[in-house]
């Protein structure tokens, strides 16, 4: 174990109950990651893949409907690691926004719409640093934003007079206020354009270049991943298929998903025509048998529909959950 | 070829502020362009750049303040029989799932167009142009039968959208953001269409976006839009690959490249939509890299450059 999160075998399903009937919602189903110290890391996948509630357990926030099934999910603090699950409210609480903090999706929601976002910022130092004044914290938030490059006067604002890339980047540099060893971030940049999009994304690189900290950043633009993270992790229907460096990734995709999803993205200069995956994303309710992906897979082979494949090696780093790959990882590079 | 669509100074003008201290936002200022048959048009800019606007005038959700667009020389403003129009221009909207009721079954938005149109007056009849319309974007009507929309994924609820809107046999599709909202693996599946309903259909369609790279791949013509005005408009290939407003370069600089080999990008500015609104001469120069001083005083002209014409300062003769 290396990393600054280790997450192991982790299970974690929506139950529902309706009209007597019980429904569990495989979300993330038997996940094991390793997040490294100081690097931009990036998990990758389609929605309803279960990116946004392997975060929620990366946070330790498993809350009804969502059950813990099993695994674990640990917090390197002091070289000591700690069981983040199994940590009472009162711990979270101060661990949160100074060891780990999140950038929940849609900043139109993040922010008290009747309230200025000074108001957000104090609430948010008050209950975390203690011994200071109202006006020193708030000149601490200014300095924080100052520092960023943003400028201070937003925070006498209210959120609806900010445009979505600037609101982004005022809960962006809210979630780094305490300067934590790790920031989740739930897909920051959809909804923006593409120029709104480089300001936030140049926001949390210089962010992570500042603190030398972690930020897990969820999105499906494989773009912003090939732009900023150093590694990576494909989901699909709530397992992980591929891990690895994203420069790896990216020269040498191994499954038949990463491979559509870097092959199909459009780009200037290249009229090609391009192929979408084919058929539709699994539903989680009732996962298909073997690998969640042969139902779409061109290169299905005999095992795929009735075992599932394994994180396996292919490189030191690079690890791809494929029965294809499993031999004939050599020969096949 | 005479154009089906030609907009000719299209302006919009809102204001904003109570009373006493009201300002005067053109949303959309002087905007002419033209669309032909069968083709592809983009309209491209950053959120807030009044593309959605101009989309709204031609859907007639909004009366332009000035200016005039014409459908096949009939000015719009003045058209009586709104209904007759809707039947030649469709719209397809950004998110598939608020576009249809989420307690209604999909396959009732179809019947109900037809009812609106009176398209088809038997029920068999129906289904089988519902059927053949479905089968052009690539599902059927087992697929959407009895289903509600939260059943089906933003891919196939989008090109159900799709198959919707060519119910009525349009000539003009248009379609405000339309994949932005669905997932990458299935993005492509829906861009293709549109070139295929070009293609097959003659339909035209005014692709209205944010991402250049899928705008690249399918238009035949492309309008960069900045806070109300054209400042670029020209063939794709043109505009694209060899821009020459800086705002357009700006925009293709900023396509996240799927290549990690590519060095990091020079950090920018990013001004508040009013301030710039309200810029005297040159909407761009307040984060133009190359500004002169007339930038901040006069605003440029509409200059024709072999094929594409920029609204800028630096190619004045």
């Amino acid at each position: 174990m290396n990393g600054l999160i280790e997450v192991e075998q982790l299970q974690t399903f929506y139950v529902l109950e309706y009209l007597g009937k019980k429904k569990t919602i495989k979300a993330v189903n038997d996940v094991t990651l390793s997040i490294p110290e100081n690097v931009i890391y990036g998990i990758a996948g389609e929605s309803g893949c279960g990116k946004t509630t392997l975060l929620k357990a990366l946070f330790a926030s498993i809350e009804p409907p969502l059950q813990l099934f099993g695994g674990k999910v640990s917090y390197l603090i002091k070289n000591n690691f700690i069981d983040a699950l199994s940590l009472n409210g009162k711990e979270k609480r101060e661990l949160r926004w100074s060891y780990i903090s999140y950038i929940p999706q849609g900043s139109m929601s993040v922010f008290n719409p009747v309230k200025k976002l000074k108001v957000t910022y104090l609430d948010f130092l008050e209950s975390h640093v203690r011994g200071k004044a109202g006006r020193e914290l708030l000149s601490l938030a200014r300095q924080h934003l100052e520092q960023l490059g943003l400028s201070p006067q937003v925070l006498d604002a209210f959120p609806h007079q900010l445009s979505g890339g600037m609101r982004q980047r005022i809960a962006i540099a809210l979630s780094a206020l305490l300067k934590p060893q790790v920031i989740l971030a739930d897909e920051p940049t959809t909804a923006l354009d593409v120029v709104a999009q480089r300001a936030v994304l140049q926001l949390m690189r210089d962010i992570q270049q500042e603190i030398k900290n972690t930020i897990v950043l969820v999105t499906h633009d494989m773009g912003i991943h090939a732009n900023i993270t150093t590694c990576m992790a494909i989901m699909y229907a709530g397992k992980i298929v591929e891990v690895g460096p994203t420069q790896e990734i990216f020269s040498n995709p191994l499954h038949p998903y990463t491979k559509f999803l870097i092959h199909s993205l459009p780009r200037i200069g290249d009229k090609m025509p391009k192929k979408s995956v084919p058929g539709a994303p699994p539903s989680l309710l009732n996962p298909p048998s073997g690998c969640p992906f042969h139902p779409r897979c061109p290169e299905i082979s005999d095992f795929c529909q009735d075992k599932v494949p394994d994180l396996n090696n292919s490189t030191q780093n690079h690890k791809v959950a494929c029965w294809l790959r499993r031999e004939s990882c050599d020969c096949n590079s | 070829m005479t154009a089906i669509l030609k907009a000719r100074n299209l302006t919009k003008i809102y204001s904003l502020g109570g009373l006493f201290s009201r300002t005067k936002i053109t949303a959309v200022d002087r905007v002419s362009f033209s669309v032909q048959p069968a083709e592809i048009f983009t309209l491209a800019g950053e959120s807030g750049c009044g593309k959605t606007t101009t989309a709204r005038m031609i859907l007639g959700f909004e009366y332009p303040t000035a200016g005039e667009l014409l459908y096949e020389n009939q000015n719009l403003v003045e058209l009586r029989d709104k209904k007759a129009w809707f039947k030649k221009v469709q719209a397809v909207f950004q998110n598939p799932f608020e576009t249809f009721n989420p307690l209604r079954k999909v396959e009732d938005y179809f019947f109900e167009t037809i009812q609106n149109f009176r398209l088809d007056k038997s029920m068999k009849k129906a289904e089988e142009l519902i059927e053949e319309k479905l089968q052009a974007v690539g599902l059927s009507l087992c697929d959407i039968a009895g289903k509600y929309p939260g059943e089906l994924s933003g891919g196939q609820l989008q090109r159900a959208s799709i198959a919707r809107s060519l119910l009525t046999n349009p000539s003009l599709l248009i379609a405000d953001e339309p994949v932005s909202m669905v997932d990458a693996s299935l993005r492509m599946s829906v861009v293709n269409l549109f070139r295929k309903m070009s293609d097959s259909f003659r339909v035209s369609v005014i692709y209205i976006t944010h991402d250049l790279a899928t705008a690249y791949y399918i238009s035949d013509r492309i309008a960069i839009m900045f806070r109300g005005n054209i400042v670029e408009i020209g063939p794709v290939d043109q505009v694209l690959e060899n821009p020459k407003h800086p705002y357009t370069k700006l925009l293709i600089e900023s396509i996240p490249q799927p290549d990690p080999q590519i060095p990091e990008k020079v950090p920018i500015k990013i001004l508040e939509e009013k301030e710039e609104y309200l810029r005297k001469g040159c909407k761009f120069s307040g984060r133009c890299p190359e500004v002169q001083n007339i930038c901040k005083q006069q605003i440029p002209e509409d200059i024709s450059l072999n094929g594409t014409v920029v609204k800028c300062h630096l190619y004045q003769k």
